[in-house]
């Protein structure tokens, strides 16, 4: 199987499906002539023209609103959001629109778009450009948010995101793009949307995570291993709606149990996953549930040693993990 | 130096009083802390005492084979306290107390309580390695891997050991040169002991009847193994057997009883012990409240009775309150036997196999009949043969009457 990167499991997770279908497109800014900034589309516009991979003006509202029209038309668009940070202008498309026309026509209509966006810091972006913003979608019932951490899961998942028949907010974490690479199968597969992997199997304590911080909390779990410390993962890889089961499976399995997000942390994902734990785990904890999160300050800074606080690490899992390991 | 008491231990609900089986120590004798001191025997279990105390054993007071009430003196030792000990309790209380917020009772997770719970343990004997000392779940996990581990030990804590008095005056036997030597388990001499007090104690009478089940048999072919399948587990005949026991023991209570010296107790509840054999050992589980239990609800019973005697897990609880025995030794191949009574109950009934037999009907015919022996063992001071010929032809009635139409598995 050949090595890939994140970045390049995206495109050719776009490929493929843009030549799986013909009523897949692309529209965003720079994804043709210049193939994105991050060069998710390069290729893509000598290869489908310019009618299927669509440069667009620097308007976030348009290019979801473009999208969505087109989407409800009977088209699979594939929007990108340069950076997640500046989704803001078009929330009002998703919130109000996207997420909404299916149950609003009674099943009538329904709207199969894709929203791509790089988001995550520790890139040295600072303030708009680092930004993690899920947990504002994640209370908006009619979106689904996926957040792969590897190249085998971007593949399966965005293709699956692509056919979904409902909208979908693809997050695609920027620093992931060139660093994590890995086998993926050449052959046709997909991965279901709202499913959760257990990406290491332990038994003293569990991390649940998703993104960037799911290859730290392998690197963690590595280091405990020779401290005779057993780490359990599980990589949520769909942030909204979340898995349950799996949640449950995972955080009784050993009663401790440690979430991780990049994001802030008051009002995170990880603090519904640890209401789900609170629910249906009471007689399985043996320990308080640990939240390892950014701080709540606005944004990412840009100093870098203010930024590397900031930031999620293996240091920092780490060192939660072994505190919840001797509890 | 001062003289301390150690005193007959509480050794499970309801039991009042002990018997001591064995001194391991004699007066004299230097004992340390949690050193056992002696074998005790309850109406429930037997346990080892442990000595509370680092010291010399100054006075026994309890002699062997003697029922001690609970609480009562049964030995002075001399209590040394030892110096070094001390201080180093005191500088490890000085530093705990520095480090670490006081506590002044353990807390437990909701995570090692359940577990607890589940598996009937006493978590001051766990050791805890968490923080502050606490008890991780991972302690209790472990602490149940341990005692699966040493199911011997385990098991002369749970079994059914009616207190018993190993006979004082046994002949001596030589050991001949080829001869192999087996050291007598805890359960091997449980066992010894209850069953010949039971025959030393009891004066056994036996009958039997033979009943033709064909009718039952067709029906449990029938129906086997969608049973197994639905219910994951199998429908032995066992279970309809204990169901016809039971409802003759409805019938007829004076068997549900047991001999207490000036009077005879007429048991309440029907609880129904049942023999399981694991290799060299013998455990009699009991299905509590058989009377309120269906067919499917006794078989599934016996299969996790069964299960937990395979894997040393019976709790206390499993083995105590029986009140009539079911032993199912057609298992075996035996078509006849003579039970010993499952002390103190009054009576015990065998099983045996279910064979194939031509049979001469009333009418002169002859057919091919699936015909199974019930054995009875009972204890004459409670039971007469005319009682007992009335409770068997009734569970013989119970069983004959089985059949498709009149069995409710649920």
């Amino acid at each position: 199987m050949p090595v890939i990167s994140y970045i390049e499991a995206v495109k050719q997770a776009l490929d493929e499906e843009m030549a799986h279908n013909d009523k897949v497109f692309i529209l965003g800014e720079d994804v043709g002539m210049k193939g994105g900034v991050f060069k998710a589309t390069e290729g893509l516009y000598e290869k489908y023209g310019k009618e299927r991979v669509i440069d667009t003006p620097l308007a976030e509202s348009g290019i979801v609103g473009v999208g969505i029209g087109a989407a409800m038309y009977g088209m699979r668009p594939i929007a990108e959001i340069q950076f997640a940070d500046f989704i803001m202008p078009a929330v009002n498309q998703i919130v109000s629109e996207a997420a909404k026309i299916r149950y609003r026509s009674n099943n009538d209509w329904h709207c199969p778009i894709t929203i791509r966006a790089p988001y995550g810091g520790g890139v040295n972006g600072g303030l708009y450009h680092s930004q993690s913003v899920e947990a504002l979608f994640a209370n908006v019932p009619g979106l689904k948010i996926v957040m792969p951490s590897t190249p085998y899961d971007v593949k399966g998942l965005l293709k699956s995101a692509i056919r979904d028949d409902d909208p979908v907010l693809f997050f695609e974490h920027k620093r992931a793009y060139r660093l994590i690479k890995e086998e993926v199968p050449e052959q046709e597969y997909t991965i279901p949307i709202g499913k959760a992997d257990v990406k290491r199997e332990g038994e003293d304590v569990t991390v649940i995570t998703y993104g960037l911080a799911v290859h730290f909390a392998l690197q963690a779990a590595d280091k405990l291993q020779e401290e005779g410390i057993s780490v359990h993962v599980l990589d949520l890889r769909t942030v909204y709606p979340l898995d349950k089961e799996a949640i449950i499976e995972a955080a009784s399995k050993t009663g401790k149990i440690l979430l991780v997000t990049e994001a802030n942390k008051e009002g995170s994902i990880i603090s519904e996953v640890s209401a789900i734990i609170a629910e249906y785990c009471l007689f399985d904890l043996d320990a308080p549930v640990q939240r390892l999160a950014g701080p709540d300050v606005p944004a990412m800074p840009y100093a870098a040693p203010l930024e590397k606080h900031f930031m999620i690490n293996s240091d920092k899992i780490e060192q939660a993990l072994r505190d919840l390991a001797y509890f | 130096m001062s003289l301390k008491e150690i005193v007959m231990p509480q050794l499970g609900e309801s039991v009042t009083e002990g018997t001591i089986n064995n001194w391991y120590v004699k007066e004299g004798e230097m004992v340390k802390k949690y050193d056992p001191i002696a074998e005790v025997l309850s109406d429930k279990v037997t346990a080892e005492i442990p000595s509370l105390f680092t010291g010399k054993i100054s006075k026994i007071i309890a002699p062997e084979g003697e029922a001690v009430p609970v609480g009562e003196l049964i030995c002075y030792i001399e209590a040394v306290e030892n110096e070094d000990e001390k201080m180093n309790d005191k500088e490890k209380n000085r530093i705990k107390a520095n480090c670490q917020p006081k506590q002044s009772k353990p807390r437990f997770s909701p995570a090692v309580l359940k577990l607890a719970q589940e598996h009937n343990i006493n978590l001051d004997e766990v050791k805890g390695t968490g923080k502050g000392g606490r008890i991780t779940r991972k302690d209790v996990l472990v602490y149940i891997e341990e005692k699966k581990l040493q199911p011997e030990r385990e098991q002369e804590n749970v079994q059914t050991v009616e207190s018993a008095v190993i006979p004082q005056e046994e002949k001596k036997i030589e050991k001949q040169a080829n001869d192999i030597e087996i050291p007598l388990s805890g359960i091997r001499k449980a066992i010894a002991s209850n069953t010949a007090r039971s025959v030393q104690e009891i004066p056994h009478g036996w009958m039997m009847v033979e009943a033709d089940v064909t009718d039952l048999v067709a029906y449990r072919d029938k129906i086997k193994s969608d049973f197994k399948q639905k219910e994951g587990f199998n429908l032995t005949y066992f279970s309809f057997f204990i169901k016809a026991v039971v409802e003759a023991l409805k019938k007829y209570p004076q068997l549900n009883a047991m001999w207490a010296g000036d009077k005879i107790l007429q048991k309440k509840d029907i609880n129904i012990s049942i023999a399981v054999a694991v290799e060299d050992m013998l455990f009699t589980p009991v299905i509590k409240n058989a009377d309120e239990k269906s067919i499917k609800g006794i078989a599934k019973e016996v299969y996790e009775l069964a299960h937990k005697a395979r894997s040393g897990t019976l709790t206390r609880e499993d083995v105590e309150g029986g009140t009539f025995t079911v032993n199912n030794t057609g298992v075996f191949g035996s078509i006849q036997s003579m039970g010993i009574i499952n002390y103190p109950q009054a009576a015990i009934l065998q099983v045996e196999s279910i064979v194939k037999r031509p049979v001469v009907f009333e009418n002169g015919m002859m057919g091919a009949r699936d015909m199974v022996n019930l054995c009875l063992s009972l204890d004459h001071r409670v039971l007469d043969g005319l009682i007992c010929g009335l409770f068997l032809n009734e569970v013989k009635e119970n069983v004959e009457k089985m059949n498709e139409n009149t069995i409710r598995l649920y």
